[in-house]
């Protein structure tokens, strides 16, 4: 409360800088690893950067290709219904589970660390090739399906069945979602459920009336990781399917990849990765405003 | 009496969803921990796990490298050479960055702070291009000390873990650092002798997901190592399944089972700081 105004010390000045000191590195890094790159893929993506030629000309028709290019829809159509199949499942699994879980169920650990597991090892690479042995046309899963009967489509070579385990991939990896669901599911008071249930409200009202409300701050929270996540999923149609069949797990993010690391074409990458990212922050806002008419939060503190 | 047996049914209920779910995650590894003991020829002939003739060509095989230059051994190796160094930087600079953030006021601090916040959002998509432009430019693309997975670590660039030790930090009692204060300690001193063992168990979970995360990166080794002698494990796993599928499954799973045994292990030692950690970050937040 010293710098009332006046001059301070270069003495003074220090002391109620001191701070700056510890974040110092951190800014820097922002700097050189975050801001330049990202302002500078702004200018790249106005530009025919290659990255062997340099650019050459100037302008806005990166853009037009995306908005025009065939081949670029779809991949953004595809990486859309890709979002809105995987992120619903795997929450809703997720909150699912968790739900079961917060009853006063023997054994809640165990459960919870073999849930846990794939959401470890999912992003490996080693994971990825068991997904493509186990969906193999002679694989374990349409031998199982053909115990009841049923001819297992051929998931690979399907372009709907490919996207499909493309997502599955990711739901199996509810875990992390399903233990921040269960840490919010204990934080529920359980006088709420009492009062409710002398209400006589039975089980499944309980769970929309009261229970989906008090966890509306880490439903939000978990539909904005996921999202942004799932916009952005590279390795799973990557190792698994190569973006195909036929392109049908070709997601954005593949069309960035081959652009600039195949092609070198890093401008018309930039651009593509721009729209990826204006999409993005617009479905980021549009779930900020919408928080005020469902989310709910406990007025305690800020 | 009704109500009783409907409890009952509905507990049973209960203990077989459980059930099936934890089937349907861990079958999977199961039946990976199998077939990578049964010869080719059995792989895709039954459901079950267990083989009927064991063996272990498949591991045999996985010893195999590609042109001398790079087999399973050295790809692991290569792994842990970016993933410890990685694992220690971040723990060090994330540490000193939330310290900062967390217990000083200083000018732009709100503004830094939002900055902070904002790149904790901000989608890797678009950082990948330009990134990649400047460490070629820089000549850091296939570096032997893999410079451009390792150095953004030193600079606090991996953000969650910055915001996730700022959340624990701010349950560590500010009293703890005044009293240092009047001891004598300097704001060093007092991030060293209070706040590093306070905070023990937070910067635990985020090297733990550190170590996994880098353990299981495959798109920063990709664009940035290119000699098969530096491949990562994850790299050569991806090469081994692009040459051998079709005809040697035991050995591509062989494979990927020998890349995935470190983070399990370290898994089963530290599950508890795990869970904690992915609630740490987003619940009391």
């Amino acid at each position: 409360m010293s710098n009332s105004g006046t001059t301070s010390s270069p003495n003074n000045f220090w002391k109620e800088n001191k701070g700056f000191v510890f974040i110092f590195p951190w800014l820097v890094g922002f700097l050189v690893f975050k801001g330049y790159p990202f302002l500078s893929s702004l200018i790249y993506s106005f530009s025919d950067y290659s990255l062997f030629e340099g650019i050459s000309k100037w302008g806005i028709f990166n853009y037009i290709e995306v908005f025009t290019n065939k081949k670029i829809q779809t991949g953004f159509i595809i990486t859309f219904k890709y979002a809105f199949m995987t992120v619903p499942l795997k929450l809703i699994f997720a909150l699912f589970v968790a739900y079961i879980l917060n009853f006063k169920i023997k054994g809640v650990k165990m459960f919870r660390t073999v849930y846990y597991i794939p959401s470890i090892l999912g992003s490996s690479v080693a994971i990825a090739v068991l997904w493509k042995a186990i969906f193999k046309d002679d694989g374990i899963i349409n031998m199982l399906l053909g115990f009841f009967g049923i001819a297992g489509p051929h998931w690979l070579s399907n372009k709907t069945a490919a996207l499909f385990i493309i997502c599955l991939l990711r739901v199996w990896q509810f875990g992390s979602t399903m233990v921040i669901f269960l840490a919010a599911l204990k934080g529920v008071s359980p006088d709420l459920y009492e009062a409710a249930s002398l209400d006589g409200a039975g089980k499944w009202r309980q769970f929309f009336t009261i229970t989906v409300p008090m966890i509306t701050p880490v439903i939000f929270y978990n539909l904005v990781t996921q999202l942004v996540q799932a916009f952005q999923e590279f390795n799973g149609p990557y190792i698994i399917t190569a973006g195909g069949p036929r392109g049908a797990t070709t997601l954005v993010s593949l069309l960035i990849y081959n652009n600039a690391f195949k092609k070198y074409a890093m401008g018309l990458a930039s651009s593509q990765a721009w729209v990826l990212f204006i999409i993005l922050m617009i479905f980021t806002a549009i779930l900020q405003y919408s928080q005020k008419h469902w989310v709910y939060y406990s007025d305690e503190e800020a | 009496m009704t109500l009783e047996r409907k409890r009952q049914i509905a507990t049973v209920a209960k203990y077989v969803v459980l059930i099936l779910v934890g089937i349907l995650m861990i079958y999977p590894l199961v039946w990976m921990i199998g077939a990578s003991f049964k010869p080719n020829s059995e792989i895709f002939s039954s459901i079950g796990f267990i083989p009927k003739e064991p063996t272990v060509q498949g591991y045999k095989d996985a010893m195999n490298g590609y042109g001398g230059d790079i087999d399973i051994w050295k790809s692991m190796l290569n792994t842990y050479k970016i993933v410890i160094p990685k694992v220690i930087l971040t723990i060090v600079s994330c540490t000193v960055t939330a310290y900062g953030f967390a217990r000083f006021k200083f000018k732009g601090h709100d503004f830094l702070f939002a900055l902070l916040m904002a790149t904790l959002f901000l989608p890797n998509v678009v950082l990948n291009v330009p990134q990649f432009i400047m460490y070629n430019g820089w000549g850091w693309v296939d570096s032997p000390l893999y410079l451009p997975l390792i150095v953004p670590t030193l600079f606090a660039q991996d953000t969650y873990f910055v915001f996730m030790l700022i959340q624990f930090l701010r349950n560590i009692p500010r009293e703890l650092d005044e009293a240092a204060k009047i001891d004598g300690c300097t704001a060093l001193g007092t991030l060293w002798h209070v706040i590093v063992p306070c905070l023990k168990p937070a910067m635990t979970s985020a090297a733990l997901f550190q170590f996994m995360w880098s353990s299981n990166d495959f798109m920063g080794p990709l664009l940035y190592v290119s000699t098969p002698k530096r491949y990562p494990a994850a790299i050569f796993v991806k090469m081994s399944m692009d040459a051998d599928t079709g005809f040697s499954w035991n050995r591509i799973l062989a494979l990927s089972l020998i890349s995935i045994v470190p983070s399990l292990v370290v898994f089963f030692i530290a599950q508890d700081q795990f869970i904690d950690g992915v609630t740490a970050g987003s619940v009391k937040g």
